[in-house]
């Protein structure tokens, strides 16, 4: 199953390797990792994607509250919660290819955020699916470059991940 | 008033009331070992290898209750303190190590003796600290303090780079600390407390398995009053031996690979398990799916969250610390008003006692060849079962473990974890540091001790009358025992050829070096070792059988009641 683990962690040097480092230690898997520092600088926000049966979530989950510098974990993938990726994606864009890449950015809702003579920057978000699925509808050979951030994620509603 | 860093570090450690520190100078840690120099309320002591300083430290802590410190240099100092500071951690010892490190602007640049401590020692430390302010510093170290003794311990490392040690600031040592993302939990849930009497009152084959947690947590006299209440059979692991007396009636002795025929039959076959501060390691339940064949209901009492649920599935998990834990269990089972099962529990002593018929620790002495569980049998009669024993690993540790009948916590000092050969004789000194009165033996091999010989230096220099009990076999032992069991006797770099003489060995360190080769020597030899050379230490080489192995013997990924019994072969 996929799940997906927010950590509230203190924004330390080395935060991150306490993190990585467990996950390769203990032989769990990960998909995707963001991190960032959160309104409060004190605090990054990580969201890390593994997969892995409930045993092994549960291990993730209790052997991350062990950290030292870890404040908080949850599953969001637990409850209705929404998620979110960003992609930049780099199109050869060039007579016919043009108005058509043009269009089909549209149609997925993302932006061209750079424009020279034959090619574009398209800014995509959404989830993981939606990112997969603008790269199937387009013609793969245009593609120059790709770069995607990774999942980050919060709960619906009332659920609230604070220190 | 300012302080420079290394002061800071020194005041710090009188601020805890440390009475020793463990350690080796060098380079980086120059300016704190100038100001150590300067003081009195605490002892340095010098080891001649970092691995044995760390080891002391941990052993001094495990033999008293208090955190071991050690101190040691950058790059080698710390990359030789690592396999002691990882056999801490698995053993969850609570100390604080204090590394130097090459100045900051020189972190990064490949300097001489730079090694990146905080990352090399990340995976094997509750948690680790690099200082790049010496406004940090004190700080730092009563957290790592903190850190080390409260919830699971374990140990911390203080990294600091040299230019920190000749900085000032204002010293000024926090009383308490409070830390937002650590806040270990104490109390047990009280409806899982409840459940889990209620389940203690209802079992008809009930069986208690203490762990290392007992000893760590000082739980062992809440642990022996709840077990003699309810009346159940109680086995230990290697962690926990001590815990509960050996020599009680309701002990069955240590289970797991290499635990007695009873306890592992009691544990594979009872119907509700109260584990207290264990973790049903591979050692000890052996295949994990053989276990869970038979339907019990467990009961699981820990600090550490993440240790249940970890290996075996438990019905009722307590987190929490195991005396606050045992204290509401008791005090739950002295108002129920109902009592155990009498019925079903005679029964169930009645097949304890069908299983303890087996005699799995049965062996025999003859004339010629020394059996090594004869010697430690008779250790345990010469020093009246009343001596800290550190031991190495392999079979010696393993017979240590069976045929040394432990009354008393924190008298059985071994890498259970780790499994690190060289431990023992470090052990034995960090033992006798801190219960300077104490007997102290040292139960080895003729291989692990030369893992840590060095430290025979370090005995003479401040007079620790160790009595080293060497069980030379001439083989390494368990390597030995496994290649003849199931690498069809291909005994593999397994024979050590070209021993020392460890009389003359131990004479030229300027110690007592006695060699013991006929089994009629040995109580003599042991008798003259602890009385007339009481003050001395005194290397006793004796020679055993090289063919004995260690039995019972759960085959690796085997399930527990699948044991291996020297009757068998």
């Amino acid at each position: 199953m996929r799940h997906i683990i927010s950590i509230l962690i203190e924004n330390e040097s080395g935060a991150l390797s306490r993190v990585s480092g467990l996950f390769s230690a203990r032989g769990y898997n990960i998909e995707s990792l963001t991190v960032a520092p959160t309104e409060d600088a004190s605090l990054s926000r990580m969201t890390i994607v593994s997969i892995g049966s409930d045993d092994i979530i549960e291990q993730i989950t209790k052997q991350l509250n062990k950290l030292i510098e870890v404040v908080k974990v949850v599953d969001l993938s637990e409850a209705p919660h929404i998620e979110r990726e960003l992609m930049l994606v780099k199109v050869r864009a060039t007579g016919k290819d043009r108005e058509e890449m043009k269009r089909v950015a549209d149609i997925f809702r993302g932006r061209i955020i750079d424009v020279t003579e034959s090619s574009y920057v398209i800014e995509l978000t959404g989830n993981g699916a939606k990112l997969d699925a603008f790269l199937d509808a387009i013609d793969r050979s245009l593609v120059l470059e790709t770069v995607r951030t990774g999942v980050c994620g919060v709960g619906r509603g009332d659920r609230i991940l604070k220190a | 008033m300012q302080l420079t860093g290394a002061e800071i570090v020194i005041r710090c450690l009188q601020e805890e009331k440390v009475e020793y520190v463990f350690g080796y100078p060098g380079g980086s840690v120059l300016f704190i070992y100038d100001e150590l120099f300067k003081q009195d309320q605490f002892k340095h002591i010098l080891v001649r290898h970092e691995q044995a300083a760390v080891h002391a430290a941990d052993a001094y802590s495990r033999s008293s209750q208090k955190i071991g410190v050690c101190m040691v240099t950058s790059g080698p100092g710390v990359t030789n303190a690592v396999t002691g500071i990882a056999t801490a951690y698995m053993d969850s010892i609570p100390l604080v190590v204090i590394t130097g490190q090459v100045p900051t602007a020189y972190i990064g640049q490949d300097a001489f003796q730079e090694a990146d401590t905080v990352g090399i020692t990340r995976p094997c430390v509750k948690h680790n600290f690099l200082v790049k302010d010496v406004k940090d510093l004190a700080v730092t170290i009563k957290k790592a303090f903190y850190l080390a003794k409260t919830g699971r311990p374990g140990p911390v490392l203080v990294d600091i780079p040299k230019d920190i040690t000749t900085q000032k600031c204002d010293f000024h040592y926090p009383k308490s600390i409070s830390m937002r993302s650590y806040n270990p939990v104490v109390k047990g849930h009280s409806g899982q407390i409840k459940k889990a009497a209620q389940l203690l009152l209802e079992a008809k084959r009930p069986m208690i398995y203490a762990g290392g947690g007992v000893i760590l947590s000082d739980a062992s006299d809440r642990l022996t009053r709840v077990t003699r209440k309810l009346g159940f059979p109680i086995t230990q692991t290697l962690m926990g031996l001590g815990g509960y007396p050996a020599t009680d009636g309701q002990s069955l002795g240590m289970l797991g690979m290499h635990g007695t025929y009873e306890a592992n039959m009691a544990m594979q076959h009872c119907d509700v398990l109260l584990a207290v501060g264990a973790r049903f390691d591979d050692r000890v339940i052996g295949n994990p799916a053989h276990f869970g064949q038979v339907a019990r209901k467990i009961i699981h009492i820990d600090i550490d969250p993440s240790s249940i649920s970890k290996r075996v599935k438990v019905d009722v998990p307590i987190v929490g610390n195991v005396p606050d834990v045992l204290d509401e269990i008791l005090k739950l089972l002295e108002a129920a008003d109902s009592k155990p099962d009498a019925k079903g529990l005679a029964s169930w002593w009645k097949q304890i006692d069908e299983w303890r018929g087996k005699k799995s620790l049965q062996y025999k002495q003859g004339s010629d060849l020394i059996m090594p569980q004869y010697v430690v049998e008779k250790l345990y009669e010469v020093t009246g079962g009343d001596a800290i024993v550190t031991s190495d690993v392999g079979q010696h540790q393993m017979w240590a473990a069976q045929y040394y009948k432990f009354d008393k916590p924190r008298r059985w000092i071994n890498s259970g974890g780790l499994g690190t050969m060289g431990f023992g004789l470090p052990a034995a000194m960090g033992a006798r540091f801190a219960n300077p009165k104490a007997t102290v033996a040292c139960v080895t091999g003729e291989a692990s001790i030369q893992m840590c010989i060095q430290e025979l230096s370090t005995c003479k220099q401040y007079r620790l009358p160790i009595k080293i009990i060497n069980l030379n076999n001439g083989y390494l032992g368990m390597v030995r025992q496994w290649q003849q069991m199931f690498h069809g006797n291909r005994y593999s770099e397994s024979y050590v050829d070209a021993l020392p003489d460890f009389v003359k060995l131990a004479e030229a360190y300027g110690h007592v070096g006695l060699k013991i080769e006929k089994p009629a020597d040995v109580e003599p030899a042991l008798r003259e070792a602890f009385v007339k050379h009481k003050n001395e230490l005194v290397f006793l080489d004796i020679l055993t059988d090289p063919t004995a192995n260690v039995f019972p013997m759960v085959a690796g990924g085997k399930g527990l009641s699948e044991m291996i019994l020297a009757e068998d072969l």
